[in-house]
C-alpha cells in the first residue's frame, strides 16, 4: 500500500478545485471539469488498491477530539469504493452537463465540487461526527444549487428539500448521541463490532432505558429513509427534483441518493440489525409500498423531470426491498447455507444496484437537460413528439438509456434487480413477487415516454431541432459503453463487492 | 469451446445467433440513403442464417443433444452461457431460418429507414434463435426478454392500423408473461437449492411435487401468453394486424413458438408432476393438465369462430393463428409421445403457413389494392386480375385447413391421435374448430379473390386504367419457398420426425412417468 493518504487527497481535490473554480469565475467550467476528472482517476486508484478479502483497506486515523470520541478515521471497502467511483462518475457527468451556466459559473461549480467533496467525505468517514460533518457539507451545496439556479419553484422546492433533510439528520444525531453516551464511542468498526456480540445493546439499556434502542433504530432509519427516500418520506423528492436545474439533479439522484442506502448498509444494518429484524415486515411493507407507488406516481406525471424522479424513487425501493429482505436472523445456531447464499446474492444486488441507477438515472436527467437547452426550457411530456426524425442519434441513444432503466437484459440494471430478486425471492417471497409485478408498470411508463416522445406528429417548437453534436455523442459515448459491460459482464464490478458483501454480512448480527 | 471452430460440427449452429446480432449490428451502422444496399445485406444475413440452421439441421441427425458451447457467466449463481441442441431446437432453428429468409423476401418494398427496420428485424431473429438452443434458463429468459424490444419498435415504426397501441399491447403482455416467468424461475432455482441454472440440472433436481403444482401454471401460463392462450390471446389479432408484413410472419411464425417452446422446454419438462391430479375436480376438472386443455380448447373453436366474423383479411389470418396455435397446446397436454411430437411439428407447420398467409394478405395483396376490407376486395376481381396471389392463397388456405400433402394435416392428424388416447372429447371438440376452420378459409377466399360482385366487364376496364404492378421476384421467391417446404414436409414427414421424435422421448421420459 502507498504511504500516500489517498482518501485524504481525494475529498481535498474538489475543494480545491472549488476555490480555483470561485477565483477564476470565467473559467470555472474548465476547472471543475479538470478537477472532477483527477477525482475520477484518484477514485479509481482507490478502487484499484482495495484489500482482496474485503475488509477496510486505505486506513487513516488520527485522533482529533478524544474526549468526544471523534477521531480522524477514514477507509474504504468494496461498497465506499464504488459509491466513490460513482460520485466521481456522475460528478463528471454533471459538470458536462451545465454548458449553460451564465449566472456567477464561479459559485455554481464551486457549489458543485464542495457536493462532491462532501460525498467522498461522508462515503469514506469511519467516524459518526466526521461522517456526519461531510452528510450536512452536501447539504448546503445542495439547497444553494436548487434556490439559486432552479426554477420557477425553486424557493419552496428548495425549502421542503432542506427541511426534509435536516429532520432525517435531526434524528440521527440524536440517535447517535445517544450511543456515544452508552458506549463513549463514535467509531463505526468498533460500534459494529460491539453490536454484532449484542454488547451495544446491553450498553444502551444500561445506560438509557431497555427500550430505548428500537426507538433509535427508528430514529436511524427515518434519518436515511428521507434521503433514500422511502414511501412516506419521499414528498421533498419530486418537487426538488422537478425544480433543481437538469445537471444538479443529476448529482441529486445519481450520488446523493445513495448517500440515504450507503448509510443504511454502512451505519444501520451493522448497529441496528436485530432491531430492525423485529420490525422487517412493516419495513417491507414500506419498500414495496416505494416500488409501487413509484411506479404508478410515475405513470401518472406529465413532466418528464418528474417522471424520472419517481422513477428513481422506484428503483431505489428495490435497493431498499433487498436490504430488509435480507435481515433475518439465522434460525438456530448453525449457519444455514442457503440462506447465506440469498443473503449474499440480495446484497451483491443491491449494491450493484446502486452503481446502476446513479448511472442510468444521471444519463436520463441528463438528456433531459439537452432536450430542454435545445427546446427553450420545455420539459412536459406532452410538449415533445416525433423527435427521432430531426435527432435519430439523440432517440437512439437516449432509447439505450430507458432500456436499462426498464431493466432489460444486456444492460447494466438487469444484473442488479435479477441478484436482488434472486436473493429476496427465498427470504420474503410475497414482497419480490409484488414488486416483479412492480416492473410492469415501469416498462408502461418508460414505453409512454419513448412513444410520446420519440414518435408521433413533431411539435412546432421542435422543428429544426439539432441532433447530437459531436461533443455531446463522444461525451455520452463512454457512459453507454460503461451500461453495457456492467450489462454483460456484471462480474467486472462483482468480482470486488462480493468479497465485501461476504465481510459485511459476517459481521451483521440479526 | 474451440469445437466451434470445427468446420463440419454441429457447434456452427450457435453462429446463428452471433450472426443474426452481428447483422443487426451493421445494418444499424449503415448508411440511410441505400435501400437496396440494406435488402441485399439482410438477405444475405438472412441466408447464412439459414444456411447454418440447415447445416445443424443435417448434422444433427440421428444425434440427441449436443452442446455447442458451455462457458461460465456468473459463477457465484451458476448461471453458464450453455448452449446446445436437441431434435426439437433444431427444427424450430430451422423454422426460424426459414421464417427469416421469407421475411426479408417479403419486406423489399420498405423504403422507411431500411437499414434500421432491418437491425430491429435480426435483433429479432437473434434473440429468437438464442431462446431455441439455450439449456441455461436464466440464458433463456434473458434472450426472451430481448426478443420483446425489437418486436415494439418494429410495429411501433413501421406498422399500420392502431399500431402504438397495439405495440404498446403486445410488450405489455410480453413483459406480464415473462414477470411469471421470472418468479417461476427464481422459485425453482431457490426450491431447488442446485446451484446452476441449467435445465437439465433443474430438471434433475427432484423439486417438491407441491411446489411443482403451483408453480407449473405460474411458467406454463407465462409462457402460454406469447403462444396466444384463450383468455390472453387478445394481443396476437391487434399485434398481427399492426404490424408491418414481415413483423406479422415472425409474430406469427416464430414469436408464437417461442411460447409455446418455453411451455415445453420449461414449463413441462421442469415441473412435470405439475399436471398431477390434485385429488379432487372441479366441473369435470381434475388437473392443470385439464385445465389448460381446456383453455386450447376453446381458443381453437373460439379462433376460428372470430375468424368467421372478421371484415378485415388481416385480422381473418390473426385470429386463425389463436385457432391454430390451440393445437399445440392442445398436442402438449396430451403428454403422450404422439401428441407432443405433433405438437411440436404444428409449430414448425404454422409457422411456414402462417407465414405464408400473412404475406399474401399483407404484401402481395395490400400493396396493390389498398385494402384489406374483404366487403372491398370482393368489387375487385382478384382472381382474374391477380392470378398469382389467388393461386397461392388456395395452396396456401388448402394448406392451412389441413389438407392431406401439406404438413399442417400431419401435425394436426398425430395431435389429434395424441388427444383420442386421453379424452375423447378433446378431440370433438377440435374437430368443431377443424370444420369451422374450413368455412373461415373459404369465405376469405370466395369474398377476397372469387366474388363476382360486379359485372366483368366494369372490372376489366378498371383493370385497364388501373393495372396492378406486375408480382415481383421477391414475392415468387417467397411463395415458392415457404409453400415447398410445407409440401415437403407434408409429403416427407419424416425429415422432421425422425429429429422430433427421438427428443421428445428423452423429454418426457425425464418428466413423465
Amino acid at each position: 500500500m502507498s504511504g500516500l493518504p489517498l482518501l485524504t487527497l481525494l475529498t481535498a481535490l474538489p475543494l480545491l478545485g472549488a476555490a480555483l473554480a470561485l477565483a477564476l469565475g470565467k473559467h470555472a467550467r474548465a476547472v471543475a471539469l479538470i478537477t472532477t476528472f483527477a477525482s475520477l482517476a484518484l477514485a479509481l486508484v482507490v478502487w484499484m488498491q482495495l484489500p482482496v478479502n474485503g475488509s477496510i483497506g486505505l486506513i487513516e486515523q488520527h485522533a482529533w477530539a478524544p474526549s468526544l470520541g471523534i477521531e480522524y478515521h477514514l477507509g474504504v471497502d468494496g461498497l465506499s469504493a464504488l459509491m466513490l467511483v460513482l460520485s466521481a462518475i456522475v460528478t463528471l457527468m454533471s459538470v458536462d452537463a451545465a454548458h449553460h451556466v451564465h449566472h456567477q459559473p464561479g459559485l455554481y461549480f464551486a457549489l458543485v465540487l464542495t457536493l462532491e467533496a462532501g460525498l467522498f467525505g461522508s462515503f469514506t468517514a469511519l467516524n459518526f461526527f466526521h461522517w456526519f460533518l461531510f452528510w450536512e457539507l452536501c447539504l448546503i451545496p445542495a439547497f444553494f444549487l436548487i434556490k439559486l439556479w432552479g426554477g420557477t419553484r425553486r424557493g419552496p422546492a428548495a425549502t421542503q428539500f432542506f427541511i426534509y433533510t435536516m429532520a432525517g439528520s435531526a434524528a440521527l444525531l440524536v440517535a447517535f448521541l445517544a450511543i456515544f453516551v452508552s458506549t463513549t464511542s463514535m467509531d463505526f468498526p468498533h460500534l459494529t463490532l460491539l453490536a454484532s456480540t449484542g454488547e451495544l445493546e446491553q450498553l444502551v439499556a444500561a445506560h438509557l432505558g431497555p427500550s430505548v434502542m428500537i426507538w433509535l433504530a427508528i430514529g436511524v432509519l427515518a434519518g436515511f429513509a428521507v434521503k433514500v427516500p422511502m414511501f412516506p418520506f419521499h414528498t421533498w423528492l419530486p418537487a426538488a427534483y422537478a425544480e433543481a436545474p437538469s445537471p444538479v439533479t443529476m448529482l441529486l439522484t445519481g450520488a446523493m441518493s445513495k448517500m440515504g442506502v450507503y448509510g443504511l448498509l454502512r451505519i444501520a444494518l451493522p448497529l441496528f440489525g436485530h432491531q430492525i429484524a423485529q420490525i422487517r415486515t412493516p419495513l417491507l411493507v414500506l419498500a414495496v409500498a416505494t416500488v409501487v407507488m413509484g411506479a404508478w406516481a410515475a405513470a401518472v406525471q406529465k413532466d418528464l423531470k418528474r417522471v424520472f424522479a419517481y422513477l428513481s424513487v422506484n428503483h431505489l425501493g428495490y435497493c431498499l426491498m433487498g436490504i430488509f429482505a435480507l435481515v433475518v436472523p439465522a434460525a438456530g445456531s448453525g449457519i444455514d447455507a442457503a440462506l447465506q447464499a440469498s443473503q449474499y446474492a440480495a446484497l451483491n444486488g443491491v449494491i450493484l444496484q446502486m452503481l446502476n441507477h446513479g448511472i442510468t438515472a444521471a444519463a436520463l436527467f441528463w438528456f433531459v437537460a439537452m432536450m430542454q437547452q435545445r427546446t427553450g426550457g420545455h420539459r412536459g411530456i406532452d410538449q415533445f413528439g416525433g423527435l427521432r426524425k430531426p435527432a435519430p442519434v439523440l432517440a437512439g441513444l437516449m432509447g439505450i438509456v430507458l432500456f436499462s432503466s426498464l431493466g432489460l437484459p444486456g444492460l447494466n440494471n438487469f444484473p442488479g434487480e435479477f441478484l436482488i430478486f434472486r436473493g429476496a425471492f427465498p427470504l420474503a417471497w410475497v414482497a419480490a413477487s409484488v414488486s416483479i409485478l412492480g416492473l410492469l408498470v415501469t416498462a408502461v411508463v418508460i414505453l409512454t415516454v419513448i412513444q410520446k416522445v420519440f414518435t408521433g406528429p413533431l411539435p412546432e417548437h421542435c422543428v429544426g431541432f439539432p441532433d447530437l453534436h459531436h461533443g455531446e455523442r463522444m461525451a455520452l459515448a463512454p457512459v453507454i459503453g460503461l451500461m453495457l459491460l456492467v450489462g454483460l459482464l456484471p462480474s467486472l464490478i462483482l468480482g470486488s463487492v462480493n468479497p465485501t458483501v461476504m465481510n459485511l454480512l459476517a459481521h451483521w448480527r440479526f | 469451446m474451440f469445437s466451434i471452430l470445427h468446420p463440419n460440427s454441429v457447434s456452427l449452429l450457435a453462429w446463428t445467433i452471433y450472426l443474426s446480432f452481428a447483422g443487426a449490428v451493421l445494418l444499424a451502422l449503415m448508411p440511410r440513403g441505400k435501400p437496396a444496399l440494406s435488402r441485399w445485406l439482410a438477405l444475405a444475413f438472412a441466408v447464412a442464417g439459414l444456411a447454418l440452421a440447415v447445416q445443424g439441421f443435417v448434422v444433427g441427425m440421428g444425434q440427441g443433444r449436443v452442446t455447442l458451447v458451455d462457458l461460465v457467466w456468473v459463477p457465484s449463481m451458476g448461471i453458464r452461457f450453455l448452449l446446445a441442441a436437441d431434435g426439437i431446437s433444431r427444427v424450430l432453428v430451422l423454422l426460424t431460418g426459414l421464417a427469416a429468409v421469407a421475411g426479408v423476401l417479403f419486406s423489399w418494398n420498405i423504403d422507411l429507414r431500411t437499414n434500421e427496420f432491418f437491425a430491429f428485424y435480426f435483433a429479432l431473429i437473434g434473440a429468437v434463435y438464442g431462446v431455441f438452443l439455450s439449456f441455461d434458463l436464466f440464458l433463456l429468459f434473458v434472450f426472451y426478454e430481448i426478443a420483446i424490444v425489437p418486436k415494439y419498435f418494429l410495429i411501433a415504426i413501421w406498422g399500420s392500423t392502431r399500431r402504438e397501441y397495439a405495440a404498446m399491447k403486445l410488450v405489455i403482455y410480453s413483459f406480464a408473461g415473462s414477470a411469471m416467468v421470472l418468479i417461476g424461475l427464481l422459485a425453482a432455482y431457490t426450491t431447488a437449492g442446485s446451484h446452476s441454472t441449467g435445465l437439465v440440472e433443474l430438471a434433475h433436481a427432484g423439486l417438491p411435487i407441491s411446489f411443482q403444482l403451483w408453480c407449473f401454471p405460474l411458467v406454463f401460463t407465462g409462457f402460454a401468453i406469447l403462444a396466444g392462450m384463450w383468455p390472453f390471446h387478445t394481443w396476437a389479432p391487434t399485434g398481427h394486424v399492426a404490424a408491418p408484413t414481415a413483423a406479422s410472419m415472425l409474430l406469427a411464425g416464430v414469436v408464437m413458438k417461442l411460447g409455446a417452446y418455453g411451455c415445453l422446454r420449461v414449463g413441462i419438462a421442469l415441473f412435470p408432476r405439475g399436471l398431477d391430479p390434485w385429488g379432487f375436480s372441479f366441473i369435470g376438472i381434475g388437473s392443470w393438465r385439464g385445465v389448460f386443455a381446456l383453455l386450447a380448447l376453446v381458443g381453437i373453436v373460439y379462433g376460428a369462430l372470430a375468424a368467421l366474423a372478421q371484415s378485415d383479411f388481416k385480422f381473418v389470418i390473426g385470429y386463425s393463428s389463436v385457432s391454430h396455435m390451440g393445437f399445440v397446446l392442445l398436442g402438449l397436454m396430451t403428454l403422450n409421445q404422439i401428441g407432443v411430437t405433433g405438437a411440436v411439428l404444428q409449430m414448425f407447420s404454422h409457422g411456414i403457413i402462417a407465414g405464408l398467409l400473412f404475406a399474401i394478405v399483407g404484401r402481395i395483396v395490400y400493396v396493390r389494392t389498398h385494402t384489406r376490407q374483404l366487403a372491398e376486395l370482393e368489387t375487385m376481381h382478384l382472381s382474374k386480375r391477380m392470378p398469382f396471389a389467388a393461386a397461392a392463397f388456395v395452396v396456401a388456405g388448402m394448406a392451412s385447413i389441413g389438407l392431406p400433402g401439406f404438413s399442417g394435416f400431419v401435425a394436426e392428424l398425430q395431435v389429434l391421435i395424441g388427444a383420442w388416447k386421453v379424452n375423447h372429447w378433446w378431440v370433438a371438440a377440435a374437430g368443431i374448430g377443424l370444420v369451422v376452420s374450413v368455412a373461415y378459409i373459404w369465405r376469405a377466399m370466395q369474398k377476397a379473390f372469387f366474388s363476382d360482385l360486379l359485372p366483368s366487364a366494369h372490372v376489366l376496364e378498371q383493370e385497364h386504367n388501373h393495372a396492378f404492378a406486375a408480382i415481383t421476384w421477391p414475392e415468387v421467391t417467397g411463395v415458392v419457398l415457404l409453400v415447398g417446404v410445407s409440401l415437403f414436409v407434408g409429403l416427407y414427414p419424416k425429415i422432421l420426425l425422425d429429429a422430433i421424435d427421438p427428443a421428445v422421448k428423452t423429454l418426457l421420459a425425464g418428466g413423465v412417468q
